[in-house]
């Protein structure tokens, strides 16, 4: 057998070769050297906080692949998507509460109630566009964020919900090592699907009705169905991460899926490259990282003599993160992906890079 | 790839009654506020014929083509094509019944490849559906590549191999309409309708388009509408001719007809001679 590593050119013999994800067997090999290190080392290298970092880190890219799809690559910004991963996290965890379904149907179950959602606050994008749509989306924010607090009977309200513990084939899901797997696992296939989705037909008309939706339904593409699609795809995608975060950490109230969380999803789209399943990843990895580093930094300054008492010191915060999405809109505006194409290019002609 | 200009599949092997298309209006009059774009029109085009629309700017040419298509909602009259009056209907759904259509202000994607802008229009005939393909299952990948395979056809038949992988974005002006044909014919319309799609092309373009036009149409039996200014074009390729001028349909004929005709004369050739 011979190795195909990646040529000069396009010399392709068959439209079938065009067909994989990935296009050499280095990029074959070297991702599943990846899936190794992420399944086999990973966890066990890596002690309890690392993991719980990154099992963020994948249930965030989830919610992000969602979110690309329907703005990235079908054009419709959509403010809602924190309210989303909410709903799929209040489906989950009621289910788990009330009736007592087990971890995996509520988990699905979180993903498909919110794909059904998702389609109600799609349909104003048959009459609305660009601003109007993406304000109602913000209305759907609000609405979701209302019915958290304030229906009290079904959502326990402000003081939240406290599940059981998560078990998966009659294995107990307590560690954060196992929850790794789990996590880790849903996040291959969700990629993998939304990569499948985007090269075909599906993708392609999204595509079509971000760039020019007339032509698009000249070319024979209901273009108000498709957005639907994209919206059930993308709110499914969003559901089914909050889902599992709800059961990961075990206990939810409305605090967490506000707009604020809404603008996070935007912001690890944005960084990490708009239409791009790849950066959708490196967005949310780039996020939660610096999420991280920066409340690790201000407990760090709150511990602080000179500044004790300083609360005001929170919205640095949110300054870091404006100013992270502002300086790459200016310097890399097509994100992370972008970076990474350029890194793999310059790899491709090795070690002759002129 | 393979380089020879081969006959695209879905021309040489379609089935004469697959590739039907007649088309009948009557009485199609369509108004902007106070302006009547469209003034009463009947129109017939048969099957397998090449018919060419002219008419000074602002006659009504693309407001008629915009109405047989569903871009535009014509207040009266029908539009009546193989038998269905499709007056009323989505644009998409106009397409599904088998008509395609170019922009006089091409409607590309300039952000994607000249391939994936064929590869779209391809869209109506992938028969697959979400589930398998989000496994993205071997008769999915089977359906892409036979596609792919009509794709690369219509490229080589338009001879526009050196440009396949180029964004449409890049490229001039006049080989930009000739992509818009390319996507145009992956529709395997029954009836192809052009908006001046010879605008902005250099002599030669304009002969090359000639050429391909007259093939598709004499070869494969493409019933085409043809909306164009350049008279020389008009009348070297067309079978009959229907002018225009203020909405309204003032001669149809023969090219040897229309030449001639006093009203044509007076109202559009006039103008240039
Ligand atoms: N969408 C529209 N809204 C208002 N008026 C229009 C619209 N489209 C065309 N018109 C008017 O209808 C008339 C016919 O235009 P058009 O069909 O584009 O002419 P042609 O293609 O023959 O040059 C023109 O007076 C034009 O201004
Ligand atoms: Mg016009």
């Amino acid at each position: 057998m011979r190795l195909r590593l990646r040529p000069c050119g396009n010399y392709k013999e068959s439209y079938k070769e065009e067909l994989p994800i990935f296009e050499t067997d280095f990029g074959r090999i070297s991702s599943l050297i990846g899936l190794i290190l992420l399944f086999f080392v990973i966890p066990f290298v890596f002690g309890s906080y690392n993991l719980y970092v990154l099992n963020h880190v994948a249930i965030y890219a989830i919610a992000a692949v969602g979110l690309n799809i329907l703005t990235g690559f079908t054009g419709q910004l959509s403010l809602g998507h924190g309210a989303f991963f909410g709903v799929g996290a209040y489906t989950a965890s009621i289910l788990m509460t009330r009736l007592h379904v087990p971890f995996l149907p509520s988990i699905f179950a979180g993903g498909v109630s919110t794909a059904l959602v998702g389609l109600v606050f799609g349909i104003p994008s048959s009459r609305l566009k660009h601003l109007y749509l993406t304000i109602s989306t913000l209305a759907g924010q609000l609405i979701l964020e209302y019915i958290f607090i304030n229906w009290e009977s079904l959502t326990c309200g402000a003081s939240g919900i406290i599940l059981p513990k998560s078990t998966i084939f009659g294995f107990d899901l307590q560690t954060d090592r196992s929850f790794f797997y789990v996590i880790f696992i849903f996040f291959v296939i969700f990629l993998w699907i939304a990569k499948n989705i985007v090269r075909t037909k599906y993708g392609r008309a999204f595509i079509a009705i971000r760039d020019n939706d007339q032509a698009a339904e000249g070319m024979g593409i209901p273009i108000f169905r498709y957005k639907l699609i994209s919206f059930a795809i993308s709110s499914f995608y969003a559901g089914f991460a909050g889902a599992l975060w709800a059961t990961y950490v075990a206990s939810i109230s409305p605090e967490p899926f506000t707009f604020g969380l809404s603008i996070e999803f935007i912001a690890m789209i944005i960084i990490g490259g708009l239409g791009s399943i790849t950066g959708s990843v490196f967005g949310a990895t780039f996020i939660t990282l610096l999420n991280e580093a920066l409340s690790q930094g201000i407990g760090y300054l709150m511990n602080l003599k000179a500044f004790t008492g300083m609360v005001t010191i929170a919205p640095f915060r949110e300054f870091i993160f404006g100013l992270v999405i502002v300086l790459f809109l200016i310097f890399e505006p097509k994100g992370l992906a972008e970076v990474w194409r350029i890194v793999k290019s310059s790899f491709k002609l090795w070690p002759f890079s002129y | 790839m393979r380089a020879f200009r081969g006959e695209p599949s879905v021309y040489g092997d379609a089935q004469p009654a697959k590739r039907q298309a007649e088309l009948k209006i009557e009485g199609l009059t369509l108004i902007f506020g106070g302006l009547m774009a469209l003034n009463n029109v009947d129109l017939d085009v048969r099957n397998g014929e090449f018919l060419s629309i002219v008419g000074p700017n602002g006659a009504g040419k693309t407001s008629l083509l915009n109405s047989i298509t569903g871009f535009y909602r014509p207040q009266k009259g029908r539009i009546i094509f193989n038998g269905e009056d499709i007056k009323g209907l989505r644009p998409h759904e106009v397409t599904k019944r088998g008509i395609g259509r170019t922009f006089q202000n091409i409607e590309l994607f300039p952000g994607m490849s000249v391939l994936a802008n064929i590869f779209l229009a391809r869209h109506l005939y992938c028969n697959y559906r979400l589930a398998p393909a989000s496994l993205f299952l071997p008769s999915i990948q089977k359906e892409e590549v036979r596609h792919r395979k009509i794709v690369e056809e219509i490229i080589d038949f338009l001879e526009m191999q050196p440009i396949r992988k180029r964004l449409v974005g890049s490229l001039p002006y006049g080989i930009r309409k000739r992509v818009e044909l390319g996507r145009a014919l992956a529709l395997e319309p029954k009836l192809l309708i052009l908006d001046e799609p010879f605008a902005g092309m250099t002599l030669e373009e304009k002969e090359e388009m000639v050429r391909f036009l007259r093939e598709i149409n004499r070869r494969w039996m493409q019933t085409t509408i043809l909306v164009e200014h350049d008279m020389a074009v008009v009348m070297s390729i067309s079978e009959r001719i229907v002018v225009f001028n203020f909405g309204e349909k003032i001669a149809e004929g023969p090219p040897e007809v229309i030449k001639n005709h006093p009203e044509v004369i007076k109202a559009y050739l006039g103008e240039e001679a």
